[in-house]
């Protein structure tokens, strides 16, 4: 069985740490790397790659391991996040170039099949810089995926396609990866990892904040605090009745409405409304106020 | 050379090149040799010009236009991010370099080497000791030229090897090697003069060195820079990562 190893990888660019002490085990089906913008998974995907060397650690693809070891991409596909391909070219020389510089026997064959997975078959005869952005990326994962790889890795694959092209490029790695190859996307976007894959890395300020089934790191991320704003035709009133509710951990009332802290998602969000009738008040807002995906993040590193 | 070179690699490189704003650049040198030896050879009064104009002339434009050509091939790739499309392959380090390389002189020969050919020929003759002379250390030139300079983009950063060519070509070759004979040593201009001069026999092509020790040293400031720039992207770590 094919799996890519970290064992306690660190890289560091002087006093700034990119990547802390990172160890874990990925295998065969879709992995999903998921992480804020400036997490470290660029960083983390270029040295699993072999395009950067930890400062410390060890990764091993299929037991060998990437860094000066050009023959790895026989079985190793890499998709960059960089938006820079050779645009001069069209897609169809792309992806043929792809194709031979693996050293296939039929690589026009091999770049018309892999043109063909992604769609871009009609598109094929133009020039990369003509494409749209959603089209380069579709053209790079071609010439990715030419040689067949055992292991696939995409950076920031769904990034400029559209909502279909994004669907069918998850149908793609979903088949790829139920066909027993290694499947290891990076994303920032809670909903693509949640619709693609069953297994994610949670990656946060350089280190591994969570890791395994995605249903139960979700369930963490469901039942954290919660800190909403809500705002009523009596503030002080609310607050009082609130304080008195299990679910509610705190109160706090500000100028620009109530801070209420819950610790229990699904109720408080079902009981505010009847509450707050009850009290004879008027609901005007209920909105959650630390719902960004770096709240999510700090939660789960720190428990 | 099979396994030394890489077809899709020499070709894409070659289209890239071609491909960029800065090709038009290309053309200047042809247009000011030619230019200047068809108006020197129509108003000039005596002969004694060509080999010191074309000598000159068209060896610094031999150093800058290696300057581009070389510092691009590898350099550019690197800025763009677009190497990695060409590091994600099984294809060697050193047959990636060299490849490219190859296409660097085969463009500065084409860009300088001939355009130099064809106005030494309008100067003094298709068949002159002179004009083959230039045309066999430009020749010259630009292998040694495009090793240096493909080396210096995969040591330091595209940038200031930019800036480390320039300052070469300019301040070493340009200044210190006319002013002291032994900077001439580590000169590719004087490599190329003594190479030229080996076959055109004129006092107005002034190396600082003999032939033997120009074609020696050459041979050996080749090797040693391609070895290194292979050795550098072996090793190569991209840059532009995200940091926490």
């Amino acid at each position: 069985m094919t799996t890519i190893e970290l064992r306690g990888v660190s890289r560091w660019y002087g006093n700034v740490v990119a990547v802390n002490g990172v160890t874990l085990t990925i295998g065969p089906g879709v992995t999903g790397l998921l992480g804020p913008n400036g997490a470290g998974k660029t960083t983390l995907m270029h040295m699993i790659a072999g395009f950067l060397v930890p400062s410390r650690g060890e990764i091993t693809v299929a037991g060998r391991s990437t860094w000066r070891n050009p023959d790895m991409f026989r079985q190793l596909g890499v998709v960059p996040e960089r938006d820079s391909v050779y645009s001069f070219l069209t897609g169809a020389e792309f992806v043929t170039a792809s194709a031979k510089l693996h050293g296939l026997p039929a690589p026009d064959a091999a770049a018309g099949r892999a043109i063909s997975m992604l769609e871009m078959t009609e598109a094929q005869h133009r020039k990369i810089s003509t494409y749209s952005k959603g089209m380069r990326q579709r053209i790079k994962v071609a010439a990715a995926l030419v040689h067949d790889p055992e292991v696939v890795l995409l950076d920031e694959p769904f990034n400029g396609m559209d909502p279909r092209q994004r669907l069918h490029m998850m149908d793609l790695l979903h088949v790829q990866g139920e066909q027993g190859r290694v499947i290891v996307f990076s994303s920032h976007i809670l909903e693509e990892v949640e619709r693609l894959s069953g297994i994610i890395q949670v990656i946060v300020g350089g280190r591994l904040a969570a890791s395994g089934d995605f249903r139960a790191i979700r369930r963490l991320m469901t039942n954290r605090p919660h800190v909403f704003l809500v705002r009523s035709s009596d503030d002080r009133a609310l607050g009082a009745a609130l304080i008195g509710r299990p679910a509610v951990s705190a109160v706090e009332l500000t100028a620009h409405g109530l801070q209420v802290r819950t610790s229990d998602y699904g109720t408080f969000t079902r009981e505010i409304a009847r509450i707050s009738r009850e009290a004879g008040l008027r609901l005007t807002q209920v909105q959650p106020s630390d719902e960004s995906l770096e709240s999510v993040f700090a939660y789960l590193l720190a428990s | 050379m099979r396994g030394l070179l890489n077809g899709v690699v020499l070709r894409v490189t070659l289209r890239a090149a071609m491909s960029r704003k800065r090709a038009v650049l290309f053309a200047l040198p042809a247009i000011l040799l030619i230019g200047v030896a068809a108006v020197l050879k129509a108003t000039a009064k005596g002969t004694a010009w060509p080999p010191d104009v074309l000598s000159i002339l068209g060896y610094l434009l031999l150093a800058l236009t290696a300057l581009i050509v070389g510092g691009s091939v590898l350099g550019a790739e690197i800025d763009d991010g677009s190497i990695l499309h060409l590091l994600a392959t099984p294809v060697s380090r050193r047959t990636i370099v060299l490849s490219k390389y190859l296409a660097a002189v085969a463009l500065t020969v084409a860009f300088v080497g001939i355009p130099l050919y064809v106005a030494s020929a309008i100067a003094a003759g298709a068949a002159s000791k002179l004009t083959i002379g230039l045309l066999v250390g430009a020749l010259a030139g630009a292998v040694i030229y495009n090793a240096i300079f493909l080396m210096l983009t995969a040591v330091v950063s595209p940038g200031p090897a930019l800036a480390i060519g320039l300052l070469y070509i300019l301040l070493w070759e340009g200044l210190l090697a006319s002013l002291v004979p032994g900077v001439g040593l580590l000169s590719a201009d004087h490599y190329s003069l003594a190479i030229a001069n080996s076959i055109a026999h004129s006092s107005a092509l002034q190396p600082n060195l003999t032939v033997g020790t120009a074609v020696g040293l050459g041979i050996v400031v080749t090797a040693v820079c391609l070895a290194l720039a292979t050795i550098c992207l072996s090793g190569f770590n991209v840059k532009g990562g995200e940091v926490a």
